[in-house]
């Protein structure tokens, strides 16, 4: 690749082998972001598939197994081949260091035997494809997933697998923040995306065991056929959901609380204001992660599980709303008075306020039992997880993809395909999802692969709003691709940030920084502090020019 | 759409309804006022804020304790209003009268089965009285199924190792969606019954007929209303295409070769077997899937079915 004449990352070590060995954070970092975008290649391609089927009642392509196999994948490849690595692993990995002011993440081995764990694990799933598809629901759900002849043990091995990627990379990421922040970098002045990453990293480390066991349980139960979950061998298939819960509530927090990070950078750079509430931002996402763990029994309010725990969760349940509303609030308040401007990513940051917004308020529509009893899987709890999922974590990753963009590949994308690509899937995803919140509300039942012709108009509109995403996403690629080649070279700081990332070139050499930064300002120190052209301008120096002046 | 529901929900037809219904309309205008607040601020501030000429430094607006204790503190009181509520009409749909008529439900691949205290039987059609409490005793016999009736805003899971149980009272008469709502399988999509609300009168003379309802029929058109009622389409086509289940196109006499490698020719004692003891015999290319019908059909109602099949050429 031909980026830069200067000695970067990117071109210091040359060949194949210089890749699959690297113990770069960059260069794992950027492994993973092209592992996981084939992993959303492949998930988006099945989300494609499935609305297509559903354009009409009855068969249209595929059968009925095809289709259960098709959502299945759908969701086990989604969520965890490409979201929970997504911002963590992906970009976390990239950024992480650089933010802090390091020369790498603690363990780069232990951060290279993540990546290739994970890419064990993709396969271990992926092979479910040919080894007869997985039918049972990305929840994998007893007794179901203990009796249907697919191949369960293939793909939840895969996820077993993929279980520890995570948690190595929570680890690593735990000991970096602790051990190597750079001289002057406190707690409370570390940039909120580290923070988030922090809280993230807490749950991966702490909830990925639990999903672990559950899943080598079920294994067992289908291997020798010890019976845990299965009734006719004197399990409890109720005790399944409540183990897969407890990980698979806090697995929402990690996907979204690293997508609030995000959100806290870009709202500080492109208002060019320092954020506001910066504590109450840094204790919500820890809050966040503490509640996130008591709250797993909100899935199972119609499992048959006691009305007194239904109680107990539903309360509980709203405790975890209120901390992301207040990071709402403070992102809005940043903007006040801000200095506003819409480069691509500032643009999706006002699609997450959006988005996230009808997301965390049908949160709470669905926290109160006995609306849930009536939505519980309806299409308006599909609408409500694509809301905060896609809607929040995906767009706040490509906030994040559009903004360290040119850090990564010293290169500018054209910001206008950029917005074009951006109001086709602004537009799309609503058209997809909002009609499925009235879908869910009419009654709707989830993972039906046939349905009444009286839910056909609106499953017409949800497919169609599927293929302007489609289409966006395709024109997404096309330029983010071709700017790595042929884009204009960028500068070290195009967007004028003050955290320590945009202090290094771009791309950043291979040890991150010349030598060992210091922090000189903290990071939303706009009020005192601007970057013009890569260039720092303090306000107590234009000061003193004007007294000189005067 | 429901034509007599609203552009959210169905029409109500259950004690419970309107009280979830009421609780959602004050979640909506409260989310209505919330979504104002931030995304009409969001939109607001980008504008009024944006960029205009030379770079400045802004101001240093770092927080405001009123402000964050406003914010925290006036959504947790709301939150608690909405789990309250939500709590308390939820209680209502738990805790079903004394006065309650009891049906058993039994789920299974991929139809329903209710058992009245009068010794009836239906499959995938639920028939009570209109304006009486109902409580239903439901379990599975295979995997997990979900009892839903959208217009009741009710909903349960049906486990195969206990009993769950859910109640309501319908205020009209008329007929309603049933769906199962935990997914099961290849015919989930089709495990869709209806629940039909009746007067007292019409429910009682329903009750009445219901042990001989096929007196006034010849038996192969009761054997093709069976085929229906009981579900047996979910699985069985009758123009010759597989489905989970071999097609009853053609089959009485027709020669199969078995699982086991024999062979086996369709004739009323196969059929008879095939019904009662489904795994006894199974076709080849098929799964051993199919529930037994024992205690499900009475005798005529199987012999009603031979007879049904021997006119499906």
């Amino acid at each position: 690749m031909s980026v830069a004449t200067t000695a970067n990352y990117l071109n210091e070590e040359k060949g194949l082998k210089s890749w699959l060995f690297t113990l770069d954070h960059k260069r794992i970092g950027m492994m993973y972001l092209f592992a996981v975008m084939i992993a959303f290649f492949l998930g988006g391609v099945f989300a494609i598939l499935i609305r297509l089927e559903l354009l009409n009642p009855g068969q249209d392509f595929f059968t009925a197994d095809t289709y259960n196999q098709l959502f299945t994948l759908h969701g086990a490849v989604m969520i965890f081949l490409f979201i929970i690595p997504a911002i963590p692993a992906a970009l976390g990995n990239f950024v992480l260091p650089l933010m802090l002011g390091a020369k790498d993440v603690a363990f780069p081995r232990l951060n290279l035997a993540s990546f290739y764990i994970y890419v064990v694990g993709a396969l271990f799933a992926l092979y479910s494809i040919v080894a007869g598809a997985v039918d049972t629901g990305w929840t994998f759900y007893t007794p179901y997933s203990t009796t249907t002849s697919t191949s369960v043990i293939s793909m939840t091995l895969g996820a077993f697998i993929l279980g520890f990627s995570s948690i190595f990379t929570g680890v690593n990421f735990i000991a970096t923040i602790h051990k190597l922040r750079a001289p002057g970098m406190t707690w409370f002045k570390m940039p909120l995306m580290v923070w988030a990453l922090y809280a993230t990293s807490i749950i991966q480390v702490l909830a990925t065991p639990v999903l672990g066991i559950t899943l080598l349980l079920l294994i067992i139960e289908r291997t020798i056929g010890i019976g845990i979950f299965d009734p006719a061998m004197g399990g409890d298939p109720v005790l399944f959901q409540h183990f897969f819960w407890f990980y698979s509530h806090p697995a929402v927090y990690i996907m979204i609380l690293p997508g609030m990070g995000i959100i806290s950078e870009l709202v500080a750079t492109f208002s060019k204001k320092k954020i506001f509430g910066y504590k109450l931002i840094a204790y919500s996402s820890l809050g966040i992660a503490l509640i996130s763990f008591l709250v797993w029994g909100h899935h199972m309010f119609t499992s048959g599980q006691s009305e007194f725990s239904s109680m107990v969760f539903s309360f509980l349940t709203f405790f975890v709303g209120i901390p992301s509303g207040i990071k709402m609030f403070n992102w809005l308040a940043t903007m006040y008075k801000g200095r506003i401007t819409f480069e691509a990513p500032m643009l999706y940051t006002i699609a997450f306020m959006f988005l996230f917004a009808i997301g965390g308020l049908t949160g709470i529509m669905l926290g109160a039992i006995s609306i849930d009893i009536h939505m519980h899987d309806t299409y308006f709890v599909v609408a409500h997880f694509h809301y905060t999922m896609m809607g929040g974590t995906v767009i706040a990753f490509l906030g994040g993809m559009h903004y360290w963009w040119p850090k990564i590949w010293g290169r500018m994308y054209s910001e206008k395909w950029a917005r074009v690509a951006w109001a086709l899937i602004f537009v799309g995803f609503n058209v997809t999802f909002f009609t499925q919140f009235f879908l869910g509300s009419q009654g709707m039942p989830r993972r039906y692969y046939n349905y009444l012709d009286q839910y056909q108009p609106l499953h017409m509109y949800s497919t169609y709003g599927s293929w302007m995403l489609g289409v966006g996403f395709l024109i997404m690629a096309y330029y983010l691709i071709y700017s790595i080649y042929k884009g204009p070279k960028a500068p070290n700081n195009p967007w004028g940030g003050l955290t320590m990332e945009w202090q290094t070139t771009s791309p950043p050499i291979q040890h991150n920084f010349e030598e060992q930064p210091v922090l000189e300002h903290e990071p939303y120190d706009y009020d005192t502090r601007m970057v013009v052209n890569d260039q720092l301008i303090k306000k107590e120096d234009v000061k003193e020019k004007e007294n000189i002046n005067v | 759409m429901d034509p007599n529901g609203s552009l959210i929900f169905p029409s109500q037809v259950s004690t419970i309804a309107p009280e979830v219904d009421a609780l959602f309309d004050f979640i909506l205008y409260l989310s209505i006022i919330f979504f104002i607040l931030i995304v009409g601020g969001t939109f607001y501030f980008v504008w009024k804020y944006r960029k205009k000429g030379e770079d400045t430094f802004t101001k240093d607006l770092s927080h405001n304790n009123m402000l964050e204790v406003l914010w925290t503190v006036i959504p947790t009181i709301l939150v608690f209003i909405v789990f309250v509520w939500g709590f308390k009409s939820y209680m209502k749909m738990t805790v079903p009268p004394d006065t309650s008529m009891e049906v058993k439900v039994t789920g299974q691949k991929w139809f329903w089965t209710f058992n009245y205290p009068e010794g009836a039987t239906t499959t995938n059609e639920l028939v009570v009285p209109v304006d009486q409490p109902v409580k239903l005793l439901m379990s599975s016999t295979d995997v997990i199924h979900s009892f839903f009736v959208p217009n009741f805003r009710t909903k349960m899971d049906v486990l195969p190792n206990r009993y769950t149980q859910l109640w309501f009272e319908a205020t009209e008469t008329g007929e309603y969606n049933l769906f199962c709502t935990e997914y099961c399988g290849k015919g989930h999509s089709e495990m869709i019954g209806k629940v039909k609300v009746l007067s007292r009168a019409d429910y009682d003379s329903w009750l009445a007929g219901a042990g001989n309802a096929g007196a006034n029929m010849k038996p192969e058109e009761f054997g093709a209303k069976l085929y229906k009622d009981k579900a047996c389409f979910t699985c069985h086509s009758i123009d010759g295409s597989p489905l989970v289940g071999p097609s009853f196109k053609g089959i009485f006499g027709r020669t199969e070769k078995m699982t086991d490698g024999s062979e086996a020719t369709a004739d009323e004692n196969y059929l008879r077997e095939s019904i009662l003891e489904p795994q006894a015999k199974v076709v080849q290319g098929y799964q051993p899937i199919m529930p037994t019908y024992q205690g499900v059909l009475k005798d005529d109602e199987i012999d009603a079915l031979i007879a049904y099949f021997k006119t499906l050429k």
